[in-house]
């Protein structure tokens, strides 16, 4: 049995985020929830990798005391992919942002997502370009002033979710920055998952746009303006947890419902199914915007299917069981030779 | 009818046709039986980029050259004694490949008006004098007609029957070489073994061909090609993918450690990862990305942990590879990327041959970003640059490009089947579990490749990435000293690699007149060229270059030991400049050609002895 404590997993390296950056919490959180990782699926120290594009986010590896690997810029999926198939024991982490991941790595991304390729991907979501110092990014709302868009963008942004749910993704994850708590638990959710998990986490940037998530992820507010989803159990959120969710079937949408109000009791209320294979209430979740909704927050979808190592694995050892060639020598003689004498 | 027989020491047969015509098919299974009737072989397939072209257009021809003869064979040939025509089309954009008074065999039942049509011409032209060919022997077969007669006891359509007349071309070709149909037969029971009716389809029109040739008054001589010998041995025909990628499997066999392969399909290099996804057997890991950065990208994170990592491309892929190969560089990791080179820039000629990556190979990337460059220079020798490009990678800690070509990628030629008992041991720097204080840029003295540490490895974890890296921790700086020490060694370490490469060889005398210089794919027409000289007694020796960066070590010693030195390429001169920069004081001509073609041993001959008779 592996014991590690979060003390483990910190390097000697100096981290060089912002002060009051989202980033701190991410960090703390990951430290938290790998010794969590190493003792349920009994994991070395010596199995975690952790790989990155470019970004602000994409410096984590070197605060993390495991293997690490600092990418190039979009392609940390790719890289992450190669060290998963290179050597499917290790628990590969990928640490990528909404630029990094969704614009310059969109291809990269999706293709790990449909693969189902056994890795972790934590999503660093600040709708903005940190590192560059403020130009915005594909997941920035409409109209969204930054320096590359003085008049606002004229851009839809992309919802990381919906994108991974697209990409046929069987995890998806949504948690916020300055709750460690949920981020370690929807992170060691996604170390158990086999196949490709993403963990939205919705990050301050506390110089360029601060406060962008604060509507809904402000301490004063998050119990009314978030749900956290919990398998097998009803969609319940508010502070005073009266308020749920149920299908509006007349516009065949997701509603916000008082319990206790035109004769709604909690047996109305939804419940709910990661592994529903069925993506269509999971797409409605991970689309739910405030101030129409709650945003969902925790493990929306976890659902079991065959991975890309896995598949890779099997073939190879089939292959090797009963091979054509069994040794290069083997090979260079196959097919027509003829000698002369 | 008594025919005459005409002893020769080489022949060329050029298959043309649409192509849908079989013609790779039909070229390949002449070749083989040459092949294993023991004559040395070459061959050069030349087809177009699309997959199915216009049926009769100029720009459907498809065609495969063959050069056989009784010893050592290093060309596909220039021109060719024997061209087959399935189609007007096909005569007509190959009849400036057929030497003088050369045979040409047409089916006769395609040169009509439909057909003509479609490359211009109207049904009463004379093509055979349009294209210059009236001193040709021409053969007007029946082809068609007479496969439909073969086959008329068996009950399939006319198009079926006719989708074996190209057997019937190859029957005609067999019997005028006295050429024994063993082979094809063969061929025909394995590849229909499921399908009894095509076997005997075939068979029943090859030798259909054959007594069509033995019969017909218009073929008043056959030839036999005189066996002049070859090296003792047994052999096998490999093309130049084939060879490249068992060549990179025996390297993952020699050093213990897995074959990963991550790349995205690109003619003409594709026939490599499709090569290695067949050989899980031998545990070869394969990845198709989802695009080019992405095969590269793979291959980097599995040569991170721990893998003999691979990426395949042709130019325009190496182009979108640019700035991963930069992080290789800069994670010192082991990559053998190989570049199958075609027509460019841009889309360019994706068919087609040319040497004309080696500047992008060279110095294509952002920064000081050095990197072993390496070509192979035949199909066979695929097989030796690929084992060797990997067992650099691996022993050096560093990426290397491996240039191929689409010429001897796709072409063909008999090899001695080594032993791998005969191949060095590949000994990368893996840090071994227990080791204590891991310094992730602590190098060996002698090569500066610094150890491999593999994830998964207790007490090794260390992190790298593309940010400069202390000369030690390798942790990221931006110490102006470092940074300077970094980039120093980098390349230090790159051009100690001279120091385990073979010195260079010639050809011919070590000084004299006059020195061709080449590299890469053109080996065959340069040695076929230069031998041909040497044997009339001309003072002219060749350089063939495999190692381009870094250069042997006896390269400038060898530079200036010849009056003239001719630097031949297929392309406007990129090796010529890359040696003026390393050597700029020595003079040296150039030989190029920029047109998607190997060059012709005829053309070298005539330039050389233009160079030798100016002395």
């Amino acid at each position: 049995m592996s014991e590690y404590i979060s003390q483990d997993f910190k390097s000697d390296q100096e981290v060089k985020w912002c002060p009051g950056c989202g980033d701190y919490a991410i960090l703390a959180a990951v430290q938290k929830a790998l010794p969590e990782v190493a003792r349920q699926l009994n994991y070395e120290k010596e199995r975690f990798t952790f790989v990155s594009g470019i970004g602000c986010s994409s410096r984590f590896p070197y605060y993390v005391n495991t293997y690490g690997f600092h990418g190039i810029h979009g392609r940390a999926s790719a890289i992450a992919t190669g060290v998963k198939v290179g050597n499917p024991k290790l628990s590969v982490w990928q640490i990528t942002g909404d630029g990094d991941a969704l614009a310059i790595g969109g291809n990269h991304f999706i293709h790990a997502v449909r693969r189902n390729i056994d890795i972790n991907i934590i999503l660093f979501d600040n709708q903005i370009y940190g590192l560059t110092k403020g130009q915005y990014s594909p997941t920035s709302r409409l109209g969204t002033v930054t320096k590359t868009s003085p008049y606002g963008t004229v851009e839809h942004p992309f919802v990381p979710g919906e994108i991974v749910l697209g990409a046929r993704g069987t995890f998806f994850a949504r948690t916020l920055d300055i709750d460690v708590k949920l981020t370690a638990e929807c992170l060691v959710a996604s170390a158990k998952h086999n196949g490709t998990s993403v963990t939205t986490v919705l990050q301050n940037c506390v110089i360029f746009n601060d406060g962008t998530h604060k509507a809904y992820a402000d301490k004063s507010v998050r119990d009314e303006h978030t749900i956290v989803l919990r398998h097998g159990e009803p969609m319940i959120y508010g502070k005073d947890r009266d308020k749920g969710l149920v299908i509006d079937h007349e516009n065949l949408r997701l509603k916000s419902v008082k319990i206790g109000e035109n004769g709604i009791t909690e047996k109305d209320i939804l419940v709910h199914n990661m592994e529903n294979p069925n993506p269509g209430i999971h797409m409605m979740l991970v689309n739910m915007k405030f101030p129409d909704l709650p945003v969902a927050l925790g493990v929306i979808r976890a659902v079991k299917d065959s991975t890309y190592n896995k598949n890779v694995c099997e073939q190879i050892e089939r292959s090797r069981r009963h091979p054509i060639y069994a040794t290069v020598d083997a090979l260079l003689r196959s097919g027509e030779t003829w000698t002369v004498e | 009818m008594n025919k005459q027989l005409i002893e020769t020491n080489d022949v060329v047969v050029r298959f043309s046709g649409d192509s849908g015509d079989g013609m790779q098919l039909t070229g390949t299974l002449f070749a083989d039986a040459a092949a294993f009737s023991g004559m040395g072989i070459s061959t050069f397939p030349d087809f177009p980029a699309e997959i199915r072209a216009p049926q009769g257009t100029i720009a459907g021809v498809s065609g495969f050259q063959v050069h056989i003869g009784g010893g050592e064979i290093k060309t596909p040939g220039d021109f060719c004694d024997v061209l087959v025509a399935m189609n007007p089309a096909a005569l007509k954009s190959n009849a400036k490949w057929t030497k003088p008074a050369s045979t040409v065999i047409v089916d006769v039942d395609l040169f009509v008006e439909k057909e003509f049509e479609k490359i211009g011409l109207k049904s009463d032209d004379d093509i055979f004098a349009m294209l210059n060919l009236s001193d040709r022997h021409i053969i007007c077969a029946p082809i068609s007609t007479l496969t439909k007669e073969c086959l008329a006891g068996f009950d399939v359509d006319n198009k079926t029957k006719l989708r074996s007349k190209n057997m019937f071309a190859l029957g005609i070709c067999f019997y005028l070489f006295n050429q024994p149909l063993v082979h094809a037969e063969k061929y025909f029971e394995k590849k229909f073994a499921k399908k009894p009716q095509f076997i005997e389809i075939n068979k029943v029109v090859i030798n259909g061909g054959y007594n069509y040739a033995a019969n017909i008054q218009a073929i008043p001589n056959t030839y036999r090609v005189k066996k002049t010998g070859l090296p003792k041995g047994t052999y096998r025909n490999i093309t130049g993918n084939q060879a490249t990628a068992w060549g990179l499997i025996a390297a993952s066999e020699k050093s213990g450690l897995p074959l990963f392969c991550g790349s995205y399909p690109i003619t003409p290099a594709t026939g490599i990862l499709e090569e290695l996804a067949a050989r899980k057997d031998l545990g070869v890991k394969t990845l198709q990305a989802e695009d080019e950065i992405a095969g590269i990208c793979t291959a980097i994170g599995a040569a991170f942990a721990g893998n003999l990592s691979v990426t395949t491309t042709s130019g325009p892929g190496l182009s979108l590879k640019s700035e991963a190969l930069g992080l290789a560089v800069m994670t010192e990791l082991p990559l053998v990327i190989v570049d199958v080179q075609r027509g460019g820039p841009s889309t360019g000629l994706p068919t087609k041959p040319e040497q004309s990556d080696l500047a992008q190979a060279l110095w294509g990337r952002n920064g000081e970003c050095p990197l072993i460059v390496m070509s192979a220079q035949s199909p066979a020798d695929c097989f030796e640059k690929a084992f060797r490009a990997a067992k650099l990678a691996m022993e050096h800690m560093t990426p290397v490009i491996l240039l191929s070509d689409g010429f001897i990628a796709n072409g063909s030629e008999p090899w001695i089947i080594p032993n791998m008992s005969d191949f060095p041991a590949i000994v990368p720097p893996l840090v071994a579990e227990g080791t204590e204080g891991y310094m992730p840029y602590l190098r060996d003295e002698e090569r500066l490749a610094r150890r491999w540490a593999v994830p998964g490895t207790k007490g090794l974890e260390h992190r790298i990435g593309g940010l400069e890296k202390d000369f030690i921790k390798g942790s990221p700086t931006t110490d102006p000293e470092n940074h300077q020490k970094m980039v120093n060694i980098r390349a230090e370490k790159v051009a100690r690699v001279a120091k385990y490469i073979p010195k260079q060889e010639i050809i011919g005398n070590p000084a004299g007149k006059l020195l061709v210089v080449g590299w890469g794919g053109t080996f065959g027409h340069l040695y076929t060229a230069v031998g041909k000289m040497q044997e009339e007694g001309k003072d002219i020796a060749l350089a063939h270059f495999s190692h381009i960066n870094p250069l042997p070590e006896n390269t400038e010693e060898i530079l200036r030991s010849y009056q003239k030195i001719i630097v031949c390429e297929l392309n406007s001169g990129q090796f010529a400049n890359y040696l003026r920069m390393n050597f700029p004081n020595i003079s040296l001509l150039q030989y190029n050609k920029v047109q998607g073609l190997p060059f012709t041993v005829t053309e070298l001959v005539a330039k050389f002895n233009e160079i030798i008779d100016s002395l």
